[in-house]
C-alpha cells in the first residue's frame, strides 16, 4: 500500500461527500415527486380493504379519516397505538373496523383488520399482513380460501364463548389440513376483538 | 478488449451470475415461488445493474481508488431506493408482492461486482451491454426457476400476472389441473435450493456433453 498524502485523502473524502450530496439529493428529490400518488395508493388500498368488509351503500361517511386512535390494548394484540376506522350513515354509526393482531400465528403475528357493526355481529375479517406457510396456513388470506368468511355474521353470542375455536378444540371453526395454528389463532383475535368492542363499545363512537 | 458478442454470451450463459458466478442467491431463492415474482425482480434488478454500470463507467475516470467502492455502494443504493419509489407510485400492487425484496437489491453481490469488476474498467456502451445481459441472464434464470417451483408446486403458471400487466393478462393464467394438490417443498425454501441446483446441473451438462462425446469417441477407437 503506498501511503497517501494529506492532499490525497482530502480529496477522497470531498469526493465522497459529494457523491453522499448528490445520491442523497436524487433520492429526495423522486421522494418529493412521487409522495402523493404514493400517499393515494396506500389510501386506496386501505379504502379497498375496508369497502370489501362493508358494503359501500351501507354508509356515507369518509372511513379512511373517521377515524379515532385506540391505545395498545392486549384484547387487539397491539402493542403501540392503532387507528379504528368508523362507518356511519347520515351521521349514526353502522360500525367500526379494528386493526387487530393475531399475535400466535406459525410464523409471527398476523395482521388483521376485523369489521363488527354496532350490535356486536361481524361485518367480516381479512386478514392484510401475514408469513404464513404457503400452501398450508397462508389459507388464511382470502385470495387462497374463502374460510375467512365463515366469520360474517358471528358474534359473542353466537357461538358461545365455549365454542370459539377451531374445530379441533371443541369449536365451531374448521382448521385447515396440516394447518390448525394459523386458523386457531385468527379465531382467537377475532374473539378478543369482539370482546374488546364490548367493552369499549361507547368510547368508540363517541367525538 | 471485449468485444459485443463475448459480453451477451458471458452475460447470458458462460458467466451467467446466477448459475456460474452463484451471486445475488439471497434475493433469487427467496421470491422465485412463482414466475411472476421472479420476473418481476428479475426486471428490478436489471434495470439497477444498467443504470449503476452506466453511472460506474461514466465517473470511472475520475474516481479515486482507495474510496472506489464506498462511491459504488452509493451509486447502487440511491439508484434501488429511486426504483423503490417509483415503483409504489406506479405499480403499487406490484410493490405489495416484491415491496420486501426490492431493499435486497442492493445485498445483490452481482452487482457491485459488475461495478468493480467491469464497469470500472470499460467505456459507456460495453458497461451498459454488460449490465443489460447480466441481468437479462439473472432474469432468465429467476423466471425458469419460478416457473419450475411455481408448476411443481401450485401446478399453475403466471399465476397473478395481473399485478403486473393489468386485468387482460388474467388470460395468461395457466393450470395444469384444478384438483392438483400441490407439492409444498418446492414452494418452501428447500425446494429453491433443490431447483437451483438442478438448473446448474442441467447447464453444466450441457456444457459439457460435447466433451463427453468425444471423451467416450475416443476411448471407443482405442479399444477398436
Amino acid at each position: 500500500m503506498s501511503s497517501l498524502s494529506r492532499r490525497q485523502i482530502l480529496m477522497s473524502g470531498a469526493f465522497l461527500w459529494l457523491f453522499a450530496v448528490a445520491g442523497t439529493t436524487l433520492v429526495a428529490f423522486t421522494e418529493y415527486s412521487t409522495s402523493s400518488a404514493i400517499a393515494e395508493n396506500e389510501r386506496q388500498l386501505l379504502l379497498r380493504n375496508l369497502y370489501a368488509l362493508l358494503p359501500r351503500d351501507k354508509l356515507d361517511n369518509d372511513i379512511a379519516t373517521d377515524t379515532r386512535t385506540l391505545a395498545a390494548s392486549p384484547l387487539l394484540g397491539t402493542e403501540m397505538e392503532m387507528p379504528v376506522y368508523r362507518a356511519r350513515q347520515t351521521g349514526e354509526p353502522v360500525a367500526a373496523v379494528f386493526n387487530s393482531i393475531a399475535p400466535n400465528g406459525y410464523s409471527g403475528r398476523i395482521h388483521l383488520l376485523v369489521g363488527v357493526y354496532v350490535d356486536g355481529s361481524l361485518a367480516g375479517v381479512r386478514v392484510v399482513k401475514h408469513a404464513e406457510t404457503p400452501g398450508l396456513g397462508d389459507a388464511v388470506e382470502i385470495r387462497k380460501s374463502p374460510w375467512i368468511k365463515s366469520f360474517d355474521g358471528k358474534s359473542l353470542d353466537n357461538p358461545e364463548a365455549s365454542r370459539w375455536a377451531v374445530k379441533r378444540d371443541g369449536g365451531d371453526f374448521d382448521q385447515f389440513t396440516g394447518a390448525t395454528i394459523s386458523p386457531r389463532a385468527v379465531v382467537k383475535a377475532v374473539h378478543n376483538t369482539l370482546l374488546y368492542y364490548q367493552q369499549n363499545a361507547d368510547m368508540i363512537f363517541d367525538q | 478488449m471485449t468485444t459485443r458478442s463475448e459480453i451477451t454470451r458471458n452475460g447470458i450463459w458462460s458467466n451467467n451470475v446466477a448459475l456460474v458466478q452463484l451471486l445475488g442467491l439471497c434475493p433469487l431463492l427467496a421470491v422465485t415461488s412463482t414466475v411472476i415474482n421472479g420476473l418481476g425482480l428479475g426486471i428490478a434488478t436489471l434495470i439497477t445493474l444498467v443504470l449503476s454500470n452506466s453511472i460506474v463507467s461514466l465517473i470511472r475516470g475520475f474516481v479515486r481508488s482507495e474510496v472506489r467502492l464506498p462511491v459504488f455502494v452509493l451509486i447502487i443504493a440511491s439508484v434501488v431506493t429511486i426504483i423503490e419509489l417509483t415503483m409504489k407510485a406506479m405499480f403499487f400492487d406490484l410493490y405489495l408482492v416484491l415491496g420486501i425484496f426490492i431493499p435486497l437489491i442492493v445485498t445483490n453481490c452481482a452487482i457491485i461486482g459488475r461495478a468493480e469488476g467491469f464497469a470500472s474498467r470499460n467505456s459507456l456502451g460495453p458497461a451498459a451491454l454488460d449490465g443489460l445481459m447480466m441481468g437479462l441472464g439473472f432474469l432468465s434464470v429467476l423466471v425458469v426457476l419460478g416457473g419450475l417451483r411455481e408448476i411443481i408446486g401450485f401446478g399453475t403458471l403466471f399465476a397473478h400476472a395481473e399485478l403486473m400487466f393489468g386485468d387482460a393478462a388474467k388470460a395468461l393464467v395457466f393450470e395444469i389441473n384444478p384438483d392438483y394438490p400441490g407439492f409444498l417443498l418446492a414452494v418452501l425454501p428447500p425446494g429453491a435450493f433443490f431447483g437451483l441446483a438442478l438448473l446448474i446441473a442441467a447447464k453444466n451438462w450441457f456444457d459439457l456433453r460435447p466433451v463427453v462425446q468425444q471423451q467416450t469417441s475416443t476411448v471407443s477407437a482405442e479399444t477398436v
